[in-house]
């Protein structure tokens, strides 16, 4: 399977003409950006261009992107120069710090290994009272905000922040800290300077928390990391601080952008609500369906073909750039019937939310669970809640690798 | 091949595992993560009841480490 007919048909530009730009913007933010179906349809591999000129194939069918996720040729390696990086210094910042994301096996086999212990189902269904309660003191924090709230601000950032921080061991002083940088470093409007300033910010407290964790142990994340694989030699401090850096920066904004669109898009689907609040045991499917139907970490899966991949439009030839959308693929109708529609007795968990491969979501176990309880917290207590202004007013990320509202107004 | 009597085997890579879990969620009764996060089976052989779970989580496996062989007995 993974050699290639070296007369079939290699990527072509064929009838296209233009090399359009990449990402561009969702028109609608509870649907992939309007090019994405045509993409799909067209029996050819689309062209398109990323930041610095350079260009990248999509791939957008649910099959292909699968295949060339899985593929031993799909190589995530941010030093290529090839690496289509959608943004300024991306590209420059993971050559440099090398988070596990932008990695190849067996580099980034043996980083996921000290890690995937931390999110196994038991872990974090064991983790569960603790986001309970999380959530349960947030919801009042947002109940407590003069209306309109923001549901971004005051309710989801306040979530993810505090789960992430106390997987790691942050220790709860640092939480408001914590909380300023990573609203720079995930900001959008931010200039590159104040971005590259919050991210040493950052790094200064991971560099703390790693010292304080090796004189004062607790049952976290870092703690293990430091006594165990760093005291032992199996990983430098400086790959470790990368290692901690992304998978508090993946966990963090998926969940903090993911929570307000998911609420949001069933509250706009009123019959798929009711269907929740007379069946709860629906709820991990519905969750599954929210994060298929939201697809929010769309772009992220920039790769480089290091063989040839052949895929359903056609091959993607060794040395190229590509993208694989899983937007495109979570909406493809071939797999998903009317992929539009937000249906949470879909009960089809197989959708490509995570990625798909060996970098498929490590935290994905700790996001499913986040999601559920942070949503049924704040529609349980908060049956009222509802959007403060009209959903053409909603404020949009631009295209950003995790899509996103920058704020949601609510009033209840 | 599996049979929807069951029967078939199941096989589990350890080396290739990613530690998604995804086994472990769609198919309980057969794989299970091991506290390093890695794929343990549960049985060797595909219970009647569950050919279907076990499919799926083959289909779903990201990395390809879970796979159905021929049932026990047979050359593997
Ligand atoms: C709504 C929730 C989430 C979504 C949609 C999501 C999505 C993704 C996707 C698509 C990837 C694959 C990237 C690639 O193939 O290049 C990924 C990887 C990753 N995610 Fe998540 N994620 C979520 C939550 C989390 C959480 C809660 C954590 C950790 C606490 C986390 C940590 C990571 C890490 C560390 C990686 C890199 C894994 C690797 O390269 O092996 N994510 N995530
Ligand atoms: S689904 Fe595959 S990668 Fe994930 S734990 Fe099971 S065997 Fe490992």
């Amino acid at each position: 399977m993974t050699t290639t007919d070296p007369g079939a048909a290699t990527a072509q530009p064929g009838p296209q003409d233009d090399v359009p730009d990449f990402p561009v913007p969702r028109s609608c933010p509870f649907s992939p950006p309007q090019t994405y179906a045509g993409v799909r349809e067209r029996d050819a591999l689309t062209r398109v261009r990323v930041h610095g000129g350079k260009h990248a194939w999509l791939v957008a069918r649910f099959e292909d992107v699968r295949t060339a996720l899985a593929h031993p040729g799909a190589s995530s390696d941010a030093r290529n120069p090839a690496f289509p990086a959608l943004g300024a210094g991306e590209q420059q910042v993971a050559a440099e710090l090398r988070p596990f994301i932008r990695m190849d096996p067996p580099d980034h086999t043996q980083v996921r290994r000290m890690l995937v212990g931390e999110f196994t189902l038991r872990r974090v269904q064991a983790l569960r009272p603790e986001i309970e309660a999380v959530c349960a003191e947030q919801v009042e924090h947002l109940l407590s905000r003069p209306q309109p709230a923001d549901l971004v601000a005051d309710y989801a950032n306040r979530v993810s922040t505090t789960v992430i921080c106390r997987l790691l061991g942050v220790p709860m002083e640092d939480l408001e800290f914590f909380r300023r940088v990573t609203s720079v470093s995930g900001s959008r409007t931010a200039t590159a300077q104040e971005v590259g300033a919050a991210l040493q910010e950052l790094f200064g407290l991971l560099d703390r928390l790693i010292d304080l964790k090796a004189v004062t142990p607790g049952d976290d994340l870092v703690s293990r990391l430091v006594n165990g694989p760093l005291a032992r030699g199996e990983i430098t401090r400086t790959s470790l601080l990368s290692q901690i850096g992304i998978t508090l920066n993946a966990g963090h904004e998926t969940s903090r952008n993911a929570i307000p669109l998911a609420a949001l898009d069933l509250l706009r689907h009123p019959d798929q609500l009711d269907l929740l609040r007379a069946d709860p045991s629906l709820w991990p499917d519905a969750v599954d369906e929210l994060l298929r139907h939201l697809s929010v970490a769309d772009v992220i899966t920039l790769r480089v073909a290091t063989q040839d991949i052949a895929l359903s439009v056609g091959t993607i030839p060794a040395g190229d750039a590509f993208i694989a959308l899983l937007a495109g693929a979570n909406h493809d109708p071939a797999v998903f019937d009317e992929p539009e529609r937000l249906d949470v007795r879909r009960a089809q968990r197989h959708h490509v939310a995570f990625g798909h491969g060996v970098h498929q979501c490590v935290g994905q176990n700790l996001g499913r669970v986040e999601l559920e309880i942070a949503l049924r917290t704040l529609l349980e207590r908060v049956p009222s809640l509802r959007l403060a202004v009209p959903e053409s007013e909603l404020p949009m990320r631009g295209a950003s690798a995790i899509f996103g509202l920058d704020e949601v107004p609510v009033t209840w | 091949m599996v049979s929807a009597a069951g029967g078939g085997r199941v096989l589990a890579d350890q080396d290739v595992c990613v530690g998604a879990g995804q086994c472990a969620r769609v198919a309980p009764g057969v794989f299970d993560q091991a506290d390093d996060g890695l794929v343990v089976l549960l049985v060797r052989d595909v219970p009647a009841g569950e050919v279907d779970a076990v499919l799926d989580a083959v289909d779903r496996c990201p990395s390809g480490a879970v796979r159905l062989g021929a049932p026990a007995g047979g050359p593997y």
